[in-house]
C-alpha cells in the first residue's frame, strides 16, 4: 500500500479505511447469498436451513441424497436436457443469424444504422412479461404454443441483442479493407466473409454465442407462458418447485448451476484475453 | 487522400465526369444494399419471433370483435339512428330477433358482459330480457319488437342503453385502457375515475420499489466501485470476480438463496434468534421486504459495473490537486469527481430503474401479497382471469413507460454504450 500524501489528516485516513470496509461489506452481500446455498445443498433432512448436526460438522448430517435425486428423478432430467436442447439450438440460431447482421450494421455504408440497431437490440429491453403476452397471442396463431420450435425461436430472439453487441463490439478492431481486399481479388462477399471475417472475429462469435446460451438457460418467464410439460426447462423446473413444494433438490441444482456459471466466467475471460491478444498484435 | 492529390496537382478542384458520378453512385447503391442483404435475414427472424407478437399484442389491447360478432345485423340498423330519442322500430325489432337468437345459443351472457362494460348496472337487463324473448314467436319479434322489448325491461325505453350497445358494438375499443387506468364511463358517456384505484395504485407502486432499488444499489454499488477503480489493476480483475459471478449466476438461484436465507427457519432467523436478537422468527420472506432486498442484490452488477467503467477513466489527479490546495474531503469529492462519474451512475441508475419496473420472477416467488408488482397481475391477468385485452392493456402501458425510459437513457447514456462484462 502507498503511503498516504502529507496533507491526509487522521480523518482522510479513517474515511479511507472506511470506504474500504464498505465495499468488503458489499462484496460479502454479492457473494455470500450465492456461496450459502452450496453447503445447504448437502443437508441430509429435507431443510432449507443447517440443522444442528451440520453446524457441529457431524458427517452423518450432511449427504448426496438431493444430488442423487437431480439424477434419479425423470422430471429433472427431462428438464436438463430440454434446457440443454433449447439453449443449444437457441444460442445456435441467434449466432449465425446475429453475426452476419452485426457484420452488416458494421459496415459504414448501411442504411437507417440506428433505427435498426435499436430494433434488434429491443429484446433486451422489453420486459419480459411483455414479450410473453405478445408471444403467446402471436404464436398461438401458428400453433407454436407447446413446442421445442417456440421456444427456440422465442429464446433466439431474446439472444439476439447480446451476439450483435459482442460481436460488434469486437468489429469495431476489425480492418474493414481486408474485406474490400477480398471482394477486389474476386471472391464472393459470402466467402470473404467465411474465410476473412469469421476467423478474425472468432472470440466475439463464441462469447455472443455464449451469452445467448445462458440468456436461454437461464429464462424462464417465456417458459412459463409458452412451454407444455414436455418442454419443461431447469429454471421453470426451480420455479414450480420454489412455488410448490421446497426441497432441497432445488438447492443441489442451484450448487450445480453456480459452477456451471463459475465454468461459463472462466471460459469468457480466456476468450476476452485472446480477443485483446488478436487485437494487440495487429 | 484524393483531394490532396488532386488539389497540389492540378490546382483546381477536380471534378467528375458524368460517367463517373453514375458508377460511383452505382457503387455506393451497391455497398448499401450489400450491408443491408446482411442485416435482412436477422431482421427478418427478428419481425417475426418479436417486433409481430408485441404488435399483435397491442392491437388486442384496443380490439375488440365480441359485440360487433353476436349482433352485426342489430348495429347495423342502428348505424343511422342519432343518439337522441328511442331508436327506430326496424331496429329495436331485428335486436329483438338478435336477442332471441343469442338466449338459444346461450350467448347472451356475453353480450350481456360487454354492454355491462359501457354502462355498468345492465349486465341483468339483457340477461333478463333475453331470457323473456326466448320463445317468442319470430313473426311477433318482427311486427312489433320495440313493444316487447319494453315490456320484458323498462329499461329499453332508455335511449342510454342503446347508445351503450353501439358503442360495445365498436370493434375497437378504449375500454380496456380505461379500465387499466382506473377510470370508467358513466352513463351518459363521459370518463371518470373508478372508486378503487386498483391499476394506478399498483403502477405507482412499482415505480415506487424500483425507486428505492435503484437507490439502494446506488449506495451500496458507488463505495465498491470506487474502491475497485483506485485499487491496482490485478487487485481490480480479483475482485471483479465476485460481482461478475452473482452476475452470471442464474436469477433463479439467486431468488433460491434468498428464500433459504430469508424464510422462517431459515439462515437469518435461526442466526438472529441464536444471537439472542429476537425470541420468534422474524416474517421476513413472502413481504415487499424480501422482493426489495433481492432484487436489489440481483441488479447490484448492473450499477457497478457501468459505475466501475467510467471511475477507471477518472484520473486521480484531479482529487489529489483539490486536496493538496486544500480543499476538503467531502467538498472535493462533491464538485469534482461526483460529477464525473455522473455518466456511469446515470447508465447504472437507469438500467436497474428499467429492469426492476417490469420485473416478474423474484417477486412472484418472494414477494408474497404485499411485494407484487405490475408485470405479476399482467401474469395473473392472463393465466387467472383469463382477461387478456386487459393483460394486453395494462402490457402496453407498461410498455410505453419503458420504452420512455429507455429514450431517456439512449439521450443520456447512448444506446450503444451498453457492454457486458
Amino acid at each position: 500500500m502507498r503511503g498516504f500524501p502529507e496533507y491526509f489528516t487522521f480523518w482522510h485516513i479513517a474515511g479511507h479505511y472506511a470506504l474500504r470496509f464498505t465495499a468488503y461489506l458489499v462484496l460479502a452481500f454479492l457473494i455470500l447469498p450465492i456461496l450459502v446455498i452450496i453447503p445447504l445443498s448437502f443437508n441430509a433432512e429435507p431443510f432449507f436451513t443447517f440443522t444442528q448436526g451440520m453446524l457441529a460438522l457431524d458427517p452423518d448430517a450432511y449427504s448426496l441424497r438431493w444430488y442423487n435425486e437431480i439424477i434419479t428423478d425423470q422430471k429433472w432430467t427431462l428438464a436438463i436436457r430440454n434446457s440443454f436442447i433449447i439453449g443449444i439450438a437457441a444460442a445456435f440460431l441467434a449466432t449465425v443469424l446475429g453475426t452476419i447482421a452485426a457484420v452488416g450494421l458494421a459496415s459504414p455504408w448501411m442504411p437507417f444504422k440506428r433505427l435498426i440497431t435499436a430494433l434488434l437490440l429491443s429484446p433486451m429491453i422489453v420486459p419480459l412479461i411483455i414479450i410473453a403476452a405478445g408471444m403467446f397471442f402471436f404464436y398461438t396463431s401458428f400453433g407454436l404454443v407447446g413446442t421445442f420450435p417456440g421456444l427456440i425461436i422465442a429464446h433466439a430472439a431474446l439472444g439476439v441483442p447480446f451476439v450483435i453487441i459482442t460481436v460488434t463490439a469486437t468489429l469495431a478492431g476489425f480492418d474493414r479493407s481486408l474485406f474490400s481486399a477480398g471482394i477486389s481479388l474476386g471472391a464472393s462477399p459470402v466467402k470473404v466473409f467465411w474465410d476473412v471475417v469469421i476467423p478474425l472475429i472468432r472470440p466475439g462469435v463464441i462469447s455472443g454465442g455464449l451469452f445467448a446460451f445462458v440468456t436461454s438457460f437461464d429464462e424462464v418467464v417465456l417458459v412459463l407462458f409458452l412451454a407444455g410439460p414436455e418442454q419443461r426447462t431447469i429454471p421453470r423446473q426451480m420455479f414450480s418447485g420454489l412455488r410448490e413444494q421446497i426441497n432441497p433438490t432445488i438447492l443441489a441444482v442451484a450448487t450445480l448451476l453456480v459452477f456451471l456459471s463459475v465454468a461459463l466466467l472462466v471460459t469468457l475471460e480466456v476468450l476476452r484475453r485472446r480477443s485483446e491478444r488478436l487485437r494487440g498484435a495487429e | 487522400m484524393s483531394d490532396t492529390t488532386a488539389g497540389t496537382l492540378g490546382g483546381k478542384p477536380d471534378r467528375l465526369g458524368k460517367q463517373d458520378a453514375r458508377n460511383a453512385a452505382r457503387e455506393v447503391r451497391a455497398r448499401r444494399v450489400r450491408a443491408f442483404l446482411f442485416v435482412m435475414p436477422l431482421l427478418i427472424f427478428i419481425m417475426f419471433a418479436f417486433v409481430a407478437p408485441i404488435a399483435s399484442m397491442l392491437f388486442r389491447s384496443a380490439y375488440n370483435p365480441t359485440v360487433a360478432e353476436l349482433v352485426p345485423a342489430s348495429l347495423e340498423a342502428l348505424a343511422d339512428w342519432d343518439g337522441e330519442g328511442s331508436p327506430p322500430e326496424a331496429a329495436q325489432a331485428q335486436f329483438a330477433l338478435d336477442m332471441k337468437r343469442l338466449a338459444n345459443d346461450r350467448t347472451s351472457g356475453q353480450l350481456a358482459e360487454e354492454i355491462n362494460r359501457f354502462l355498468p348496472g345492465t349486465s341483468s337487463v339483457v340477461k333478463s330480457t333475453a331470457r323473456e324473448l326466448r320463445r317468442t314467436d319470430d313473426a311477433e319479434l318482427s311486427a312489433n319488437g320495440a313493444a316487447l322489448l319494453l315490456e320484458a325491461d323498462e329499461e329499453w325505453g332508455d335511449p342510454g342503453i342503446w347508445r351503450a350497445l353501439r358503442k360495445a358494438g365498436q370493434t375497437y375499443t378504449s375500454s380496456y385502457y380505461l379500465t387499466a387506468l382506473d377510470l370508467e364511463m358513466t352513463r351518459d358517456g363521459t370518463i371518470q375515475q373508478r372508486d378503487t384505484q386498483i391499476y394506478l395504485k399498483l403502477y405507482g407502486k412499482t415505480l415506487w420499489m424500483a425507486l428505492i432499488i435503484t437507490l439502494l444499489t446506488l449506495i451500496l454499488g458507488y463505495p465498491l466501485a470506487f474502491h475497485m477503480a483506485h485499487c491496482s489493476t490485478s487487485r481490480a480483475n480479483f475482485l471483479m470476480v465476485f460481482v461478475l459471478l452473482p452476475f452470471w449466476t442464474s436469477l433463479l438461484v439467486r431468488t433460491t438463496s434468498w428464500i433459504a436465507l430469508l424464510q422462517t427457519n431459515g439462515v437469518v432467523n435461526s442466526t438472529l434468534i441464536s444471537l439472542g436478537v429476537t425470541d420468534d422468527p422474524l416474517e421476513l420472506l413472502y413481504t415487499q421486504f424480501s422482493t426489495i432486498i433481492a432484487m436489489t442484490h440481483i441488479l447490484l452488477p448492473f450499477m457497478v459495473l457501468p459505475l466501475y467503467s467510467v471511475m477507471r477513466g477518472i484520473d486521480p489527479s484531479y482529487m489529489r490537486a483539490a486536496m493538496s490546495m486544500g480543499s476538503r474531503p467531502i467538498p472535493a469529492f462533491l464538485r469534482i469527481y461526483l460529477p464525473m462519474s455522473l455518466p456511469g451512475l446515470s447508465a447504472g441508475a437507469l438500467l436497474v430503474f428499467i429492469i426492476s419496473v417490469g420485473y416478474y420472477i423474484t417477486p412472484a416467488l418472494v414477494g408474497g401479497t404485499d411485494g407484487q408488482m405490475i408485470s405479476n397481475i399482467i401474469a395473473f391477468h392472463m393465466q387467472q382471469s383469463n382477461n387478456w385485452e386487459l393483460a394486453a392493456a395494462l402490457g402496453s402501458l407498461l410498455l410505453v413507460l419503458i420504452i420512455a425510459l429507455y429514450w431517456l437513457y439512449d439521450r443520456f447514456v447512448g444506446a450503444g454504450n451498453i457492454k457486458l462484462g
